[in-house]
């Protein structure tokens, strides 16, 4: 057998590949084609909308007709430091950090086990077991844990078994994190909203923690560390950008949620309580968007903190 | 230390019958070795053939399943790493990438619990000892490969380890560079007077920088000594094939070109080509073949032949020579002392 005779015939020169030279030779062409639509979502539909909310807030309403006034003013932006409004602020963004805290805390030990110990079947069941609650119905789970906060509810009966019914009654004896029962005081509140955000946190934490080449670990062991120093030197720092990815997760979802307070808490508002009424049932739009501004400008803050602390150092 | 020396009273690194498997397969398969103070180390042998885990077994980061190892002396079995006075340049570098270089080579110094003034000072004395000065505020992203050796070889050596150990350190360099950091860890070895206990699968890496080579395969070391003497006198087939692919000869083979009547190896640039009607020089055996391969290889051809009687050869020669051409005949000579008995076969 010749080599001629394996010779294909030339694929045909349609429309399409005539199409297809005229990409490859002009690259940034189709650069810009894959990158319009994307763009024009999120430019038009998503900031576009976003920052004529917010701009509402330059704004002010009427105190006697209820109407939009149209005019530039800073009277509605200063209104959020009235002593009532400022409250509602602190209470959230501190709800909003515990959450974070406790998610961080709770999240690292089970995404560092899935990077660094889990083989491949049981790396599988974790995805499913984190993911799996994201799957039920968000109003479910609010209201199973109500259930189970409640003064006749599982953690305290189970609390009274192990004998810490005492511990219990003291917890919510305290100021601030108590209340009648654990349903109805800021403890049950972050509680629940550490379950329901804690997959947001575990995942970006162990994708963070998986691109940690076991050598860097080796090497600080190598070099005299102890495992407590390789955690804080090495690990930890490595791993702090999937904090920071989590972080954003869990602390923005607090800071917008309305829905939880609601169920679960006490009957001081929050933050996503307050654009709910403030655009709703009174109107006030322009109070509304400059509530709206304080999770963006929080998460500037604490995103600018991150990135002095070093956080991003290693990205 | 002396080429030959024989390794003294405290070896700096003792195995006796280390075994280590991985589920079936065992990585180590009872290794017995002896290191001396202040000697250039070599493990070469093929990928899977143990030397890696030999070399992590020493570092600690693996445990032996039987056996035992000792530094200088010391039982190291159940020391984890930080507690043993061996340091490692990883075969990726490894380098902190959080870190700059300069805190990368004090990060020894760091977890010691010395202080910023004393450690700054002795990174830069590391840094200028692999000629990288003014680099330390510089990320180990922003070094080409060469440099993060270079960084890689200053932080193991700034916590003056009693045996450094080096994992293929460069096999990720191009081949002037390779030469040029073979020459200077020599140096380096050589001024420091520490103990280098150096992984490769590069034979010609091994054979020019090593006081003594031990050729591992299948988890075994199949041969140890000085460079010349495993080139020259590869004990087993594995070895011939593995150090300068030598011919293999076995012993009907080796006594029909004036050899021992045992397995031996016969190194190709000891036979030479020769020209039509020139006389076959003293002490050597003629052998008249067919040539079924030609490959240029700078310096030199390897010229693949076949004689009557089944033989498969092949010779090195200067490149210059006038070359053979394929299916043609040629004479070539065989020194008969270049015909070797392989000691490790039977």
């Amino acid at each position: 057998m010749s080599l001629a005779s394996l010779d294909l015939p030339a694929p045909r020169d349609g429309l399409l590949r005539r199409l297809s030279d005229m990409l490859v030779r002009r690259a940034r062409l189709l650069t810009l084609l894959l990158l319009l639509p994307p763009l024009l979502w999120l430019g038009l539909v998503y900031l576009g909308s976003l920052f004529v909310f917010l701009g509402q807030s330059v704004f002010s309403i009427d105190e006697f007709s209820g109407t939009i006034v149209r005019e530039p003013t800073t009277a509605t932006l200063l209104e959020l430091f009235r002593p009532a409004n400022l409250d509602i602020l602190l209470r959230t963004i501190g709800i909003s950090a515990a959450v974070t805290v406790l998610c961080a805390i709770i999240a690292f030990p089970i995404a560092y086990y899935a990077a660094r110990y889990a083989g491949p079947r049981v790396k599988a069941a974790f995805y499913l077991a984190v993911m799996m609650p994201l799957w039920s119905s968000y109003l479910v789970k609010v209201y199973g844990w109500k259930l189970l906060l409640a003064k006749e509810g599982a953690i305290g009966w189970f609390a009274g078994k192990l004998g810490l019914a005492g511990a219990l009654e003291a917890w919510l004896a305290l100021p601030l994190v108590g209340g009648p029962s654990l349903s109805v005081s800021y403890t049950g509140m972050v509680l629940t909203f550490t379950y329901l955000w804690l997959p947001f946190m575990i995942l970006p934490v162990q994708a963070a923690l998986e691109r940690v080449p076991p050598h860097l670990i080796e090497a600080a062991g190598d070099l005299g560390a102890a495992p407590g120093l390789v955690f804080r030197t090495v690990i930890l720092p490595l791993a702090m950008p999937g904090v920071v990815a989590g972080a954003i997760f869990t602390f923005s979802l607090t800071l917008g949620d309305y829905i939880v307070p609601q169920i679960i808490g006490t009957s001081a508002l929050v933050l996503g309580q307050a654009v709910y009424t403030l655009q709703g049932t009174a109107g006030n739009i322009p109070l509304a968007a400059a509530f709206s501004l304080v999770p963006i400008l929080v998460m500037a803050v604490f995103l600018t903190l991150a990135k002095r602390t070093g956080a991003f150092d290693a990205l | 230390m002396h080429a030959h020396a024989a390794p003294i009273a405290l070896p700096a690194v003792r195995f006796a019958s280390v075994v280590r498997h991985f589920g079936a397969v065992r990585a180590v398969d009872g290794v017995d070795l002896s290191i001396a103070p202040g000697e250039f180390f070599a493990m070469l042998g093929p990928s899977g053939s143990g030397k890696t885990t030999c070399l992590r077994l020493i570092a600690g980061f693996e445990q032996p399943d039987a056996g035992h190892i000792e530094i200088f002396g010391e039982t190291v079995e159940g020391l984890p790493p930080y507690r043993r006075a061996v340091n490692t340049v990883f075969q990726d570098y490894a380098l902190f990438p959080h870190l700059s270089v300069g805190d990368n080579v004090a990060y020894g110094l760091r977890v010691r619990g010395i202080g910023r003034a004393d450690r700054d000072r002795m990174a830069r004395e590391a840094l200028a000892m692999v000629k990288l000065s003014g680099m330390e505020t510089r990320r180990p992203a922003q070094l080409s490969g060469g440099q993060r050796q270079r960084v890689a070889l200053a932080r193991a050596l700034v916590v003056r380890p009693k045996v450094l150990l080096l994992d293929e350190p460069l096999g990720a360099l191009d081949l002037k560079l390779r030469e040029e950091m073979q020459s200077e860890l020599k140096g380096l070895q050589r001024a420091l007077g520490l103990t280098f206990v150096f992984v490769t699968h590069d034979q010609s890496e091994a054979l020019s920088m090593a006081d003594r080579v031990a050729v591992f395969n299948e988890g075994r070391i199949v041969q140890v000594g000085p460079p010349e003497e495993v080139y020259e006198r590869p004990a087993t087939r594995f070895v011939a094939r593995f150090v300068g692919s030598a011919n293999v000869l076995e012993a009907r083979e080796a006594q029909a070109l004036g050899g021992p009547a045992r397995p031996s190896s016969l190194r190709p640039e000891k036979i030479a080509l020769l020209a039509p009607g020139a006389p076959v020089p003293e002490g050597a055996a003629l052998v008249e073949a067919r040539v079924t391969d030609v490959s240029y290889q700078g310096p030199v051809r390897r010229v693949s032949v076949l004689t009557g009687e089944g033989l498969a050869l092949t010779a090195a020669i200067p490149a210059t020579a006038a070359g053979a051409m394929v299916g043609a005949t040629v004479r070539l000579a065989v020194p008969r002392d270049a015909v070797r008995s392989m000691e490790g076969e039977q």
